[in-house]
């Protein structure tokens, strides 16, 4: 069982080192990772992506809630939240191959960032499943490099993660 | 308060100051020279201790005599990582401990510079919380929260890395009046519907047993705990942080649980209805075999650190809060017309009669007599100890009477630890007697100190139960390992009453049963740093034992 966690902290130096060692030394495991600020330039949010049942969860979520620049920690729940994730994708192609590649770029709504004689680079945004698809239908054109950053998560409606209880 | 110039050195100070700080234990070095120059005519007692672990054991120590936060100090490197074992060891046993060690410059930091360690990053899993001071300005308010946590909440250990630079500069000092601390803010009342839950088990309950720790000592609810038990008459056990928890000799005492505690502890445990756990954390060496533990008991589990509840054992009704508040909430709620746990008390005292913590009585000198001859003529005395078979006998043969006199390292287990500690806990509470119940191992892992005690007159007694074995390693491989001795044999290595006089310290020795009582009177009457060389029985064995990874009740007579 995946879950979202929504993690604001203290935008400090050393906090990411502090939450990550954490689950590293827990024995829990981070599928994926994202940080940023948020509207506060105090804090930041990071998102991360954890596998494990309810016991591993309720003892990260404790544990996470015990480091001192741990603001609040909030389980995203999938049904009711917007994810996204990012990819850049070098493809290359030829004369033959570039009308194709940007139909498919068209059809998934992705962008051409970067046009150049042998590539392209395209940026695709969506849930993890979409940028799935996309790499997989580029892949008979020769993928020449690709980075992914790490999902972000938000609750739909008017349910927000806050700092503090108003 | 208005504001001063100083240098984040003399502010460092200011805020030891502020702090109520009397003592600190330390050893000087490049990095801290500033620090040092400020100490030299500071009121503030510096002890200088003759290897940086005693220092954190020496500070830890004086927080477990005294519940207030001890305070250690090193320098950069090799000074720092000197701490380490002593703040690992705070940190299992939760005790409010401030380190401070010195930092290579700024402009230095992360180019592997003369005594360069990145002591933060090292200490990151063992210290409640840590900072790396960027800006001298930032001193006060780092002195601040780092008193406040770790002396509030779950206590801990709190390091502060302090760079050079950051010691000259000057600043306006100014200490902070409060801490804002937007994602710490511990829980000290219980929730009133869960102790309101709580207390309707433990009426209907026909068979409740306390289970209470080192969460008893801190907050200070002995009186609360015993209230408590006699008005339900519940027994009282006690894990080995628990320990002087609940008065060893009180009627509803079954002595300590789990791995080397009593039978009728570990039986009362395994059929109890209902276990109130207070201030523990179900620890492996307590619970043994887990999926066998008290299977047939609901458990009510009051801790002041949500992250231990259902952390090894799923618990029916948790309480967050500070044992003593809980306690003595949970008491308002509890209206007992006729206990109904006679028979459950009848068939605990027949427990104690049919299976007493007991040893070989015979003329030879075993080490139990030892430590039940110290309980005799030092019964008020702050018991410390070392780790092994020593721990274990000083947990089991003496008689606590007073919350808070048995100090010992439960969770890191750490040999070298006791010696130190007593220096601690002497400096402390210098009006008692504090007794290092040591083993001939354990001790000259931090034996260095007796420079320190005989220096700064810190008269502390180190009574050896000396088997010239590393003991329980050595129990371990008699039962486990067919008797083969692997480098546990320490016989004759050292003399230990030459090596007290070689520091100025009174060395005694007793080899007969005749002759103990008077040597642990001389000890005392002497005022002395005193180390006694009590050569024991060399096979004895802690008996009973719960072999690893078996359930507590499959517990061993051993010979």
């Amino acid at each position: 069982m995946k879950h979202t966690l929504a993690i604001l902290v203290e935008n400090k130096p050393g906090v990411l080192t502090r939450v990550a060692g954490l689950f590293s030394r827990r024995g829990f495991n981070i599928e994926s990772l994202a940080v940023g600020v948020t509207e506060n330039k105090d804090i930041s949010r990071i998102t991360i992506l954890v596998s494990g049942d309810d016991n591993v969860l309720e003892q990260v979520e404790k544990q996470l809630n015990k480091l001192i620049d741990v603001i609040r920690v909030s389980d995203i729940p999938a049904d009711e939240s917007v994810n996204r994730e990012l990819a850049l994708i070098k493809v290359g192609v030829d004369t033959t191959t570039r009308a194709e590649v940007m139909q498919i770029v068209d059809i998934f709504r992705a962008k051409i960032v970067d046009v150049g004689i042998k590539s392209l680079v395209i940026e695709v945004t969506g849930d993890e499943s979409k940028i799935n698809a996309m790499e997989q239908l580029l892949r008979q054109f020769g993928i020449k490099e690709m980075v992914r950053t790490g999902k972000i998560a938000m609750n739909r409606g008017a349910k927000v993660v806050q700092s503090e209880k108003r | 308060m208005t504001k001063q110039k100083m240098s984040g050195a003399r502010a460092v100070i200011e805020s030891l100051h502020c702090e109520n700080v009397e003592v600190i234990f330390g050893y000087p070095g490049g990095q801290v020279l500033p620090l040092y120059d400020e100490l030299y005519d500071a009121d503030v007692r510096h002890i200088l201790v003759r290897h940086e672990q005693a220092a954190a054991h020496a500070a830890d120590g004086y927080a477990r005599a005294t519940g207030k936060a001890g305070v250690c100090l090193a320098t950069s490197g090799p000074g720092a990582t000197n701490l380490v074992t002593g703040i690992a060891t705070a940190y299992m046993d939760s005790v409010p401990m401030v380190a401070i060690t010195g930092q290579v410059p700024r402009s230095l930091i992360g180019y592997d510079a003369f005594q360069e360690a990145n002591i933060t990053g090292i200490t990151l899993p063992i210290t409640k919380h840590n900072y790396l001071v960027q800006d001298a300005k930032d001193i006060p308010r780092i002195f601040k929260e780092a008193f406040y946590i770790a002396q509030t909440g779950r206590p801990g250990p709190v390091l502060i890395d302090i760079p050079k630079d950051t010691q000259i500069e000057v600043i306006d000092f100014e200490y902070p009046q409060e801490v804002k601390l937007r994602g710490y803010k511990p829980t000290y009342a219980g929730n009133e519907q869960q102790i309101k839950k709580a207390a309707s088990l433990i009426v209907k309950a026909e068979k409740p047993i306390f289970y209470v720790g080192g969460g008893i000592i801190f907050s200070k609810a002995s009186e609360e705990l015993r209230t408590l038990a006699e008005t339900i008459l519940a027994p009282v056990t006690t894990t080995l942080m628990g320990m002087s928890a609940f008065p060893t000799a009180h009627p509803l005492s079954v002595g300590m649980l789990g791995m080397h505690g009593t039978r009728y502890a570990n039986y009362a445990v395994q059929e109890s209805d209902l276990i109130i756990a207070v201030g523990v954390r179900f620890d492996d060496r307590v619970t043994g075999k887990i999926s066998a533990f008290a299977p047939n008991a609901k458990i009510i589990h009051i801790d002041i650190d949500p992250a231990e509840i259902s952390k090894n054992v799923r618990v029916d009704i948790p309480i967050v809060g500070d044992a003593k508040n809980v306690l003595k909430s949970l008491t308002k709620y509890i209206k007992i017309e006729q206990a109904k746990t006679d028979g459950w008390i009848k068939k605990i005292e027949a427990w104690k009669k049919e299976y007493p913590l007991t040893y070989k009585k015979d003329k030879l000198l075993r080490p139990q007599y030892v430590v039940e001859q110290i309980s005799e003529i030092c019964p008020d005395a702050i018991i410390v100890t070392e780790v092994g078979q020593n721990q274990m006998w000083a947990a089991q043969f003496f008689n606590y009477k007073t919350p808070g006199t048995f100090i010992s390292s439960g969770g890191l287990g750490t040999m070298g630890y006791g010696f130190p500690a007593a220096i601690g806990a002497k400096v402390g509470k210098p009006e008692s007697t504090v007794i290092d119940i040591s083993g001939d191992g354990s001790f000259q892992m931090n034996s260095q100190e007796l420079a320190t005690v005989v220096q700064e007159d810190i008269p502390v007694i180190v009574a050896i139960l000396n088997n010239g074995f590393l003991g329980m390693v050595r129990q371990w491989q008699e039962l486990f390992f067919d008797r083969r001795y692997s480098s546990t044999c320490v016989e004759n290595s050292v003399d230990f009453v030459k090596l007290a006089e070689a520091y100025g310290a009174l060395g005694l020795r007793a080899t007969r049963k005749s002759e103990v009582k008077d040597v642990i009177e001389e000890a005392v009457a002497s005022k002395r740093p005193t180390v006694i060389d009590f050569v024991v029985e060399r096979e004895e064995n802690v008996s009973p034992m719960v072999p690893a990874g078996a359930a507590i009740n499959e517990i061993l007579d051993l010979e």
